[in-house]
Protein backbone atom coordinates (compact mmCIF):
# COMPACT_ATOMS: atom_id res chain seq x y z
CA UNK A 1 0.00 0.00 0.00
CA UNK A 2 1.34 3.44 -0.92
CA UNK A 3 2.31 5.61 1.99
CA UNK A 4 -0.33 8.21 2.83
CA UNK A 5 -0.34 11.38 4.87
CA UNK A 6 -3.43 11.95 6.99
CA UNK A 7 -4.32 14.99 9.05
CA UNK A 8 -6.68 14.83 12.00
CA UNK A 9 -8.14 17.74 13.92
CA UNK A 10 -8.97 16.90 17.51
CA UNK A 11 -10.94 19.23 19.72
CA UNK A 12 -12.11 17.46 22.86
CA UNK A 13 -10.38 17.77 26.20
CA UNK A 14 -8.95 14.59 27.74
CA UNK A 15 -11.09 12.37 29.98
CA UNK A 16 -14.33 13.65 28.44
CA UNK A 17 -15.65 11.26 25.84
CA UNK A 18 -15.04 8.34 23.52
CA UNK A 19 -14.26 10.52 20.50
CA UNK A 20 -10.73 11.05 21.80
CA UNK A 21 -10.04 7.35 22.14
CA UNK A 22 -11.61 6.71 18.73
CA UNK A 23 -9.27 9.30 17.22
CA UNK A 24 -6.26 7.66 18.88
CA UNK A 25 -7.42 4.28 17.52
CA UNK A 26 -7.52 5.75 14.01
CA UNK A 27 -4.07 7.27 14.45
CA UNK A 28 -2.72 3.97 15.79
CA UNK A 29 -4.15 2.05 12.83
CA UNK A 30 -2.67 4.50 10.33
CA UNK A 31 0.76 4.46 11.99
CA UNK A 32 0.81 0.65 12.12
CA UNK A 33 0.46 0.69 8.35
CA UNK A 34 3.42 3.05 8.03
CA UNK A 35 1.44 6.14 7.12
CA UNK A 36 2.33 9.65 8.29
CA UNK A 37 -0.13 11.42 10.53
CA UNK A 38 -0.40 15.06 11.52
CA UNK A 39 -2.66 15.99 14.42
CA UNK A 40 -3.77 19.55 14.96
CA UNK A 41 -5.03 19.80 18.55
CA UNK A 42 -7.53 22.62 18.88
CA UNK A 43 -9.27 24.02 21.95
CA UNK A 44 -9.50 21.48 24.80
CA UNK A 45 -7.50 18.88 22.89
CA UNK A 46 -4.28 20.80 23.56
CA UNK A 47 -4.42 19.34 27.07
CA UNK A 48 -3.98 15.85 25.64
CA UNK A 49 -0.20 16.35 25.62
CA UNK A 50 0.05 18.28 28.89
CA UNK A 51 3.10 16.92 30.65
CA UNK A 52 1.72 17.30 34.18
CA UNK A 53 -1.08 14.77 33.82
CA UNK A 54 -0.77 12.40 36.78
CA UNK A 55 -2.15 8.98 37.60
CA UNK A 56 -4.08 8.42 40.80
CA UNK A 57 -5.28 5.65 43.06
CA UNK A 58 -8.91 4.62 42.84
CA UNK A 59 -10.57 3.73 46.11
CA UNK A 60 -13.81 2.76 44.40
CA UNK A 61 -11.89 0.19 42.37
CA UNK A 62 -10.02 -0.84 45.52
CA UNK A 63 -6.66 -0.24 43.83
CA UNK A 64 -3.65 1.91 44.66
CA UNK A 65 -2.03 4.10 42.01
CA UNK A 66 0.30 1.35 40.81
CA UNK A 67 -2.45 -1.25 40.60
CA UNK A 68 -4.82 1.18 38.93
CA UNK A 69 -2.20 1.93 36.26
CA UNK A 70 -4.36 4.79 35.06
CA UNK A 71 -3.82 5.47 31.35
CA UNK A 72 -2.90 9.05 30.58
CA UNK A 73 -3.44 10.55 27.13
CA UNK A 74 0.03 12.11 27.15
CA UNK A 75 1.55 8.64 27.60
CA UNK A 76 -0.58 7.13 24.84
CA UNK A 77 0.46 9.95 22.51
CA UNK A 78 4.14 9.55 23.42
CA UNK A 79 3.78 5.83 22.73
CA UNK A 80 2.16 6.54 19.37
CA UNK A 81 5.04 8.87 18.49
CA UNK A 82 7.48 6.05 19.28
CA UNK A 83 5.42 3.51 17.34
CA UNK A 84 5.37 5.78 14.29
CA UNK A 85 9.13 5.57 13.94
CA UNK A 86 9.14 1.80 14.34
CA UNK A 87 6.67 1.45 11.48
CA UNK A 88 8.47 3.86 9.16
CA UNK A 89 6.09 6.75 9.53
CA UNK A 90 5.82 9.79 11.70
CA UNK A 91 3.33 11.39 14.01
CA UNK A 92 3.49 15.16 13.99
CA UNK A 93 1.53 16.71 16.84
CA UNK A 94 0.72 20.43 16.65
CA UNK A 95 -1.04 22.20 19.50
CA UNK A 96 -2.91 25.44 18.79
CA UNK A 97 -0.67 27.91 20.61
CA UNK A 98 -3.38 30.35 21.66
CA UNK A 99 -5.47 27.46 23.01
CA UNK A 100 -2.44 26.31 25.01
CA UNK A 101 -1.97 29.77 26.52
CA UNK A 102 -5.65 30.08 27.47
CA UNK A 103 -5.45 26.86 29.41
CA UNK A 104 -1.98 27.25 30.85
CA UNK A 105 -0.88 23.90 29.49
CA UNK A 106 2.37 25.02 27.91
CA UNK A 107 4.36 22.19 29.42
CA UNK A 108 3.86 19.56 26.77
CA UNK A 109 5.54 16.20 26.27
CA UNK A 110 8.56 16.10 23.93
CA UNK A 111 7.48 16.03 20.31
CA UNK A 112 4.35 18.11 20.77
CA UNK A 113 4.85 21.39 18.95
CA UNK A 114 3.17 24.74 19.17
CA UNK A 115 1.48 26.02 16.02
CA UNK A 116 -1.32 28.01 14.45
CA UNK A 117 -4.28 27.53 12.09
CA UNK A 118 -1.88 28.28 9.24
CA UNK A 119 -0.02 25.08 10.16
CA UNK A 120 -3.29 23.15 10.02
CA UNK A 121 -4.02 24.47 6.55
CA UNK A 122 -0.47 23.68 5.42
CA UNK A 123 -0.74 20.13 6.76
CA UNK A 124 -4.17 19.65 5.19
CA UNK A 125 -2.87 20.78 1.81
CA UNK A 126 0.01 18.31 2.06
CA UNK A 127 -2.24 15.46 3.18
CA UNK A 128 -4.20 12.89 1.25
CA UNK A 129 -7.15 13.62 3.47
CA UNK A 130 -8.18 15.43 6.63
CA UNK A 131 -10.65 14.35 9.29
CA UNK A 132 -12.14 16.86 11.72
CA UNK A 133 -13.36 15.39 15.01
CA UNK A 134 -15.16 18.32 16.53
CA UNK A 135 -16.64 18.75 19.97
CA UNK A 136 -20.38 18.04 20.21
CA UNK B 1 -8.08 22.94 -2.19
CA UNK B 2 -11.66 24.15 -2.00
CA UNK B 3 -12.93 23.23 1.44
CA UNK B 4 -16.35 23.48 3.05
CA UNK B 5 -16.53 24.00 6.78
CA UNK B 6 -19.83 22.74 8.18
CA UNK B 7 -20.65 24.32 11.52
CA UNK B 8 -23.02 22.02 13.38
CA UNK B 9 -22.29 22.58 17.07
CA UNK B 10 -23.14 26.17 17.87
CA UNK B 11 -22.86 28.35 20.96
CA UNK B 12 -20.43 25.90 22.53
CA UNK B 13 -17.75 28.08 24.15
CA UNK B 14 -18.55 31.41 22.55
CA UNK B 15 -18.64 33.40 25.74
CA UNK B 16 -15.25 32.19 26.96
CA UNK B 17 -13.61 32.50 23.55
CA UNK B 18 -15.53 35.64 22.59
CA UNK B 19 -16.16 34.06 19.20
CA UNK B 20 -17.07 30.72 17.67
CA UNK B 21 -13.93 28.55 17.32
CA UNK B 22 -14.88 27.25 13.86
CA UNK B 23 -15.67 30.69 12.51
CA UNK B 24 -12.47 31.95 14.14
CA UNK B 25 -10.23 29.24 12.69
CA UNK B 26 -11.85 29.78 9.30
CA UNK B 27 -10.85 33.44 9.45
CA UNK B 28 -7.32 32.53 10.55
CA UNK B 29 -6.88 29.94 7.79
CA UNK B 30 -8.39 32.30 5.24
CA UNK B 31 -5.70 34.80 6.20
CA UNK B 32 -3.15 32.02 5.54
CA UNK B 33 -4.45 31.61 2.00
CA UNK B 34 -7.08 28.91 2.49
CA UNK B 35 -10.02 28.64 0.13
CA UNK B 36 -12.76 28.07 2.67
CA UNK B 37 -16.50 28.41 2.67
CA UNK B 38 -19.00 27.91 5.48
CA UNK B 39 -22.27 26.04 5.84
CA UNK B 40 -24.31 26.67 8.97
CA UNK B 41 -26.39 23.68 9.98
CA UNK B 42 -28.79 22.92 12.84
CA UNK B 43 -28.59 25.43 15.69
CA UNK B 44 -25.69 27.16 13.95
CA UNK B 45 -28.10 28.78 11.48
CA UNK B 46 -28.74 31.25 14.27
CA UNK B 47 -25.22 32.61 13.76
CA UNK B 48 -26.52 34.39 10.65
CA UNK B 49 -29.22 36.28 12.55
CA UNK B 50 -28.63 40.02 12.53
CA UNK B 51 -28.43 42.16 15.66
CA UNK B 52 -27.47 39.48 18.16
CA UNK B 53 -26.29 40.94 21.43
CA UNK B 54 -24.36 38.88 23.95
CA UNK B 55 -23.12 41.84 25.96
CA UNK B 56 -23.73 42.50 29.63
CA UNK B 57 -22.25 39.42 31.25
CA UNK B 58 -20.67 39.99 34.64
CA UNK B 59 -19.60 37.55 37.34
CA UNK B 60 -18.88 38.96 40.78
CA UNK B 61 -18.42 42.39 39.26
CA UNK B 62 -15.94 41.13 36.65
CA UNK B 63 -17.55 42.26 33.42
CA UNK B 64 -16.98 40.87 29.93
CA UNK B 65 -15.97 43.79 27.75
CA UNK B 66 -15.63 41.97 24.42
CA UNK B 67 -18.60 39.64 24.05
CA UNK B 68 -18.82 37.41 20.97
CA UNK B 69 -20.04 39.17 17.83
CA UNK B 70 -20.61 36.26 15.48
CA UNK B 71 -22.50 38.39 13.00
CA UNK B 72 -19.45 40.64 12.60
CA UNK B 73 -17.16 37.62 12.28
CA UNK B 74 -19.35 36.19 9.51
CA UNK B 75 -19.43 39.55 7.78
CA UNK B 76 -15.62 39.67 7.86
CA UNK B 77 -15.49 36.21 6.29
CA UNK B 78 -17.89 37.34 3.57
CA UNK B 79 -15.74 40.43 2.98
CA UNK B 80 -12.68 38.18 2.55
CA UNK B 81 -14.42 36.27 -0.21
CA UNK B 82 -15.78 33.30 1.69
CA UNK B 83 -19.27 32.14 0.82
CA UNK B 84 -21.56 31.53 3.79
CA UNK B 85 -24.56 29.24 3.44
CA UNK B 86 -27.19 27.98 5.83
CA UNK B 87 -29.59 25.07 5.73
CA UNK B 88 -32.89 26.75 5.00
CA UNK B 89 -34.93 23.91 6.52
CA UNK B 90 -33.12 24.38 9.84
CA UNK B 91 -33.73 28.12 9.76
CA UNK B 92 -37.44 27.64 9.04
CA UNK B 93 -37.74 25.06 11.81
CA UNK B 94 -36.52 27.78 14.18
CA UNK B 95 -38.91 30.41 12.86
CA UNK B 96 -36.12 32.41 11.24
CA UNK B 97 -36.99 34.32 8.12
CA UNK B 98 -34.77 35.63 5.35
CA UNK B 99 -35.27 39.19 6.60
CA UNK B 100 -33.72 38.20 9.95
CA UNK B 101 -30.50 37.11 8.30
CA UNK B 102 -27.21 38.76 7.56
CA UNK B 103 -27.00 40.01 4.00
CA UNK B 104 -24.91 37.79 1.75
CA UNK B 105 -25.70 34.53 3.53
CA UNK B 106 -27.33 32.10 1.10
CA UNK B 107 -29.96 29.52 1.96
CA UNK B 108 -29.88 25.94 0.71
CA UNK B 109 -32.54 23.29 1.17
CA UNK B 110 -31.42 20.01 2.71
CA UNK B 111 -32.34 18.32 -0.57
CA UNK B 112 -29.79 20.48 -2.40
CA UNK B 113 -26.91 19.50 -0.14
CA UNK B 114 -25.60 16.38 -1.96
CA UNK B 115 -25.16 18.30 -5.22
CA UNK B 116 -23.74 21.28 -3.29
CA UNK B 117 -21.16 19.06 -1.56
CA UNK B 118 -19.94 17.98 -4.99
CA UNK B 119 -18.50 21.47 -5.48
CA UNK B 120 -15.88 20.93 -2.78
CA UNK B 121 -12.68 18.94 -2.67
CA UNK B 122 -12.85 18.53 1.09
CA UNK B 123 -15.61 18.82 3.64
CA UNK B 124 -14.84 19.31 7.30
CA UNK B 125 -17.75 18.89 9.69
CA UNK B 126 -17.34 20.49 13.08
Amino acid sequence: MAKKHLTLVMMDAPFENARTVSALRLIDAALRRGHDVTVFAYEGAVSLTFAKQAPHANAVHGRDAVQEDHPLPKDWIAALMGAAGRHGGQLEWINCGLCVDERGVGEAIPGAQRGSPADLWKAAEASDNTLVIGTR
Amino acid sequence: MKTLQIVTSAYRCNIEEQDDPVVWISQAMKAAGAELHLLLEGGAVNYAVRAQDASGLSFGGKAQTQPPRIEDDLRRLLDKGAEVYLVQDDAEARGLEHADMLEGVKGLSRAELPRFFGRFERIWRW
